[in-house]
């Protein structure tokens, strides 16, 4: 079942500017590997080597904070991929 | 004659600057990629219209671009360099930025090598889509030693990846904080090269390893004849000797010895290049005395001249980064560098003359010249 997937500006490189795409899978992992699979390249960007997420990403499942990869996603959950920067 | 890109990387963009055939006028273009963090842009000499850059944002993490059109359009690739994944127990290593990019030897024309931070090296064999790790340095027995994963400011980096143009075995690179390494098989085994390199931050100065090396050149025709601006002087080493000297002893004690980069000229490898930068107390890092000046021998590092015409006289606080400055290959080289105040300063008279050719760009991590 898909999700809803909101990206968050950087992303959007990847999706040609849209800011909302679906995705498939039952984990954020799956969800992840699925947007990759379609736009790829992104994942890397928001996941590193040793499948942590980046520092300065944030991953919302509703409105819960994601940390983990294996959280599981609802069917029609939405998934918040965000960016976060300080500094000048 | 040639016209000469200025491929200029910087903390907001990538920028280029295109001269004309007498490299008089310059025109300005960007930015690309803007708001990325640019540090390395470079031609590959065996296919002048490719150019590799690394990049990556304040956000998302590392990844290197291929342009295979002088630079107009750029390929991200499938797959960036990064480590291996630890196994149980092992530290878990992640690219956090890729900071150097060296084309392989010209009878390897698909390779290329990537230098990051923390320290890592990487080689692509199909012209930068794919990267792998070089396992026999990042997991050589001695890598935890010889990369202790300094958290120095701007992290632990891996640079100044050098090939012997008479062998593409023969491989050197650097790392600060680290030292200088060889390998002499492909980058299947190395052995640390620092002999004679002093380390006056460290309790035992004769250590064989944990230097640093800030710039390490290699003379494209004299491939025995390396050059090094080191965090404690500047160094020449005439191999196969393996003690290196230190040729900054000749520079005016008053100026000191200390930089970031140094550039060597295309054809004559006793003539080199370096910008002199303030290494005292706190390290301000600056143009000494707030004068900017670019030293210059000719005969190897016995003796070096000042080249400061047409730089700002006083109260210039200059800063510039290792790979913020270069040569070209014309006839009469040209000279270039960037500062981390966004200025681009050229001088195509071997350095006897300075004109600043850009002001006010973000802050100038890395320029290289590409010949058309």
């Amino acid at each position: 079942m898909a999700c809803t997937v909101h990206l968050g500006s950087p992303l959007r490189q990847y999706t040609g500017g849209a800011a909302t795409v679906s995705a498939n899978g039952a984990t954020l992992d799956e969800i992840l590997t699925d947007l990759d699979r379609r736009f790829p390249g992104m994942r890397f960007r928001m996941i590193d080597e040793q499948q942590r997420i980046r520092s300065h990403i944030r991953i919302f499942i509703g409105t819960d904070a994601a940390q983990d990869l294996q959280r599981a996603v609802a069917p029609r959950q939405s998934v918040h991929l965000l960016c976060a920067l300080s500094g000048g | 004659m040639a016209t000469v890109t200025l491929w200029i990387g910087t903390r907001k963009g990538a920028f280029a600057l295109r001269s004309d055939a007498q490299r008089r006028r310059w025109t300005l273009s960007g930015p690309q990629f803007l708001g990325h963090t640019i540090h390395h842009i470079v031609q590959d000499p065996r296919r002048p219209r490719t150019l590799l850059m690394a990049a990556k944002t304040g956000h998302l993490g590392p990844t290197v671009y291929r342009s295979d059109n002088g630079g107009q359009r750029w390929q991200e690739a499938a797959a960036p360099p990064m480590f291996r994944r630890a196994a149980a127990g092992e530290p878990a290593r992640a690219v956090e930025r890729v900071f150097w990019l060296t084309p392989g030897h010209a009878q390897q024309p698909g390779v290329w090598y990537a230098g990051t931070s923390p320290a890592g090296l990487f080689r692509s064999e199909d012209g930068g889509a794919h990267w792998a790790p070089v396992a026999g340095f990042n997991d050589h027995a001695m890598f935890p030693q010889w990369a202790s994963g300094a958290r120095t400011p701007d992290g632990e980096l891996l640079h100044s990846i050098l090939v012997d143009p008479r062998d593409p075995a023969h491989l050197y690179l650097a790392i600060s904080i680290g030292g200088v390494f060889e390998s002499t098989d492909g980058g299947r085994d190395w052995a640390p090269l620092n002999e004679g390199i002093e380390a006056d931050f460290l309790p035992d100065p004769n250590v064989a390893f944990g230097h640093d090396p800030h710039c390490v050149a290699l003379h494209p025709l004299a491939p025995d004849r390396l050059y090094q601006q080191n965090h404690c002087g500047i160094y020449r080493l005439d191999r196969p000797a393996r003690r290196w000297h230190r040729i900054g002893r000749a520079m005016p004690a008053k100026i000191g010895d200390i930089g970031f980069p140094i550039v060597l000229h295309p054809r004559d490898p006793d003539t080199a290049w370096v910008l002199p930068m303030d290494g005292t107390t706190v390290w301000p890092r600056t143009s000494v005395g707030g004068r900017p000046a670019v030293y210059q021998t000719s005969n190897g590092g016995k003796s070096w001249q000042r080249r400061d015409r047409g730089l700002p006289r006083a109260h210039a606080w200059l800063t510039v980064l290792r790979q913020a400055m270069c040569s070209d290959s014309q006839a009469r080289p040209g000279l270039y560098f960037g500062t981390t105040g966004g200025e681009i300063w050229a001088s195509t008279r071997g350095g006897e003359h300075w004109r600043c050719l850009a002001a006010r760009l973000p802050e100038i991590y890395a320029v290289s010249a590409a010949l058309r």
